[in-house]
């Protein structure tokens, strides 16, 4: 009957998928559940929180990512949104904030001011928030509007599924 | 008290006081400073009582060069003067006005962080706005503009036009 053992093994894979069972590798799945729950943490500075804001609100609607719970502790959040110009008082402060975070973490700088310190090349200011954090997404704009921020974040998207997390 | 009034009023004890643009100004040697506000505070018919607003000015070049304004107003009367005194470069010190106006505390300070101007006896003479180690007086002219670098933590990071690509 041409009964061998492979056959046998792809008979129970398609019952199995009859009953709504996948199979993938730990890795995919895990950056899976990564990347559809980032939750990020509050971190408003000027007026691209506002654009930010707008963003978790119901009219873009970042929850449709699973990401709308903007955390207030940074122990419970894996990425951080900088949204507006960094001061140099303040540096100390997101660095501390950054170190509280659990790993695997991420930073989205948004903003001009944010990524390269934008109009502000003055005393006040962190010249690039990269001077402090890691940072894997630049978003641009002045303020970035709502869709160029949730662009930014899908990117990120792609580059945490593509991360080789047992390695 | 109208302008000319005032100004009149202002004299009979600073003979050099100044009318410009609508403003009294009083000009004082650093000594004299506390003792003036204190007089313009405590007359009943001027009562300066409010200090709005103490400030610094930088004159790179000139001798004073540094001038420090203090504006004062009159809830009472609703009339306002302002009060100069000029600092010389090699001492940049000022006797502290905050027990005449404790509303000074954070204005004096401010001017000592951003100008350098130090203030004798002056409760908690610290930085306000920029970072504690932060060295140098950014709003004196000599200051430069821009291309600051990035000190944290020990480590310095140069401005944009100067990192690697």
């Amino acid at each position: 009957m041409g009964l061998n053992r492979e056959s046998l093994e792809q008979r129970a894979a398609e019952e199995q998928v009859q009953r709504g069972v996948l199979t993938t590798t730990l890795a995919k799945a895990v950056n899976w559940a990564r990347k559809q729950s980032l939750w990020p943490a509050t971190f408003g500075l000027a007026c691209c929180a506002i654009e930010m804001m707008a963003a978790g609100a119901g009219h873009y609607d970042l929850s449709r990512w699973g990401m709308e719970i903007f955390r207030a502790s940074p122990r419970q959040a894996d990425l951080m949104i900088v949204a507006g110009r960094v001061s140099q008082k303040m540096a100390p402060v997101l660095r501390q904030i950054y170190d509280q975070m659990p790993e695997p973490k991420w930073v989205i700088s948004m903003g001009v001011c944010a990524s390269t310190g934008g109009m502000f090349n003055n005393y006040g200011l962190v010249q690039g928030v990269d001077t402090i954090v890691p940072v894997d997404i630049y978003v641009p704009g002045c303020p970035p509007r709502p869709e160029m921020l949730m662009y930014g974040i899908l990117r990120l998207d792609e580059k945490i599924s593509k991360r080789d997390t047992f390695k | 008290m109208r302008d000319e009034e005032l100004l009149t009023r202002v004299r009979s004890r600073y003979a050099d006081a100044l009318l410009a643009r609508g403003e009294v100004t009083v000009t004082v040697g650093r000594e004299e400073l506390v003792e003036a506000l204190t007089w313009l505070r405590d007359e009943p018919d001027l009562a300066f009582r409010f200090l709005s607003d103490l400030s610094c000015t930088d004159w790179p070049g000139r001798d004073p060069r540094i001038w420090m304004a203090y504006h004062l107003f009159s809830l009472d009367h609703g009339h306002r003067v302002r009060v100069k005194t000029g600092l010389s470069e090699g001492d940049l010190t000022v006797p502290s006005v905050t027990p005449a106006f404790p509303a000074a505390v954070w204005h004096e300070r401010e001017v000592f962080d951003f100008f350098g101007v130090e203030f004798r006896d002056h409760p908690d003479l610290r930085r306000i706005l920029m970072p504690e180690g932060w060295e140098g007086h950014p709003l004196r002219k000599d200051h430069p503009l821009g291309g600051v670098a990035t000190a944290y933590h020990g480590a310095t990071i140069p401005p944009p036009d100067e990192r690697e690509a």
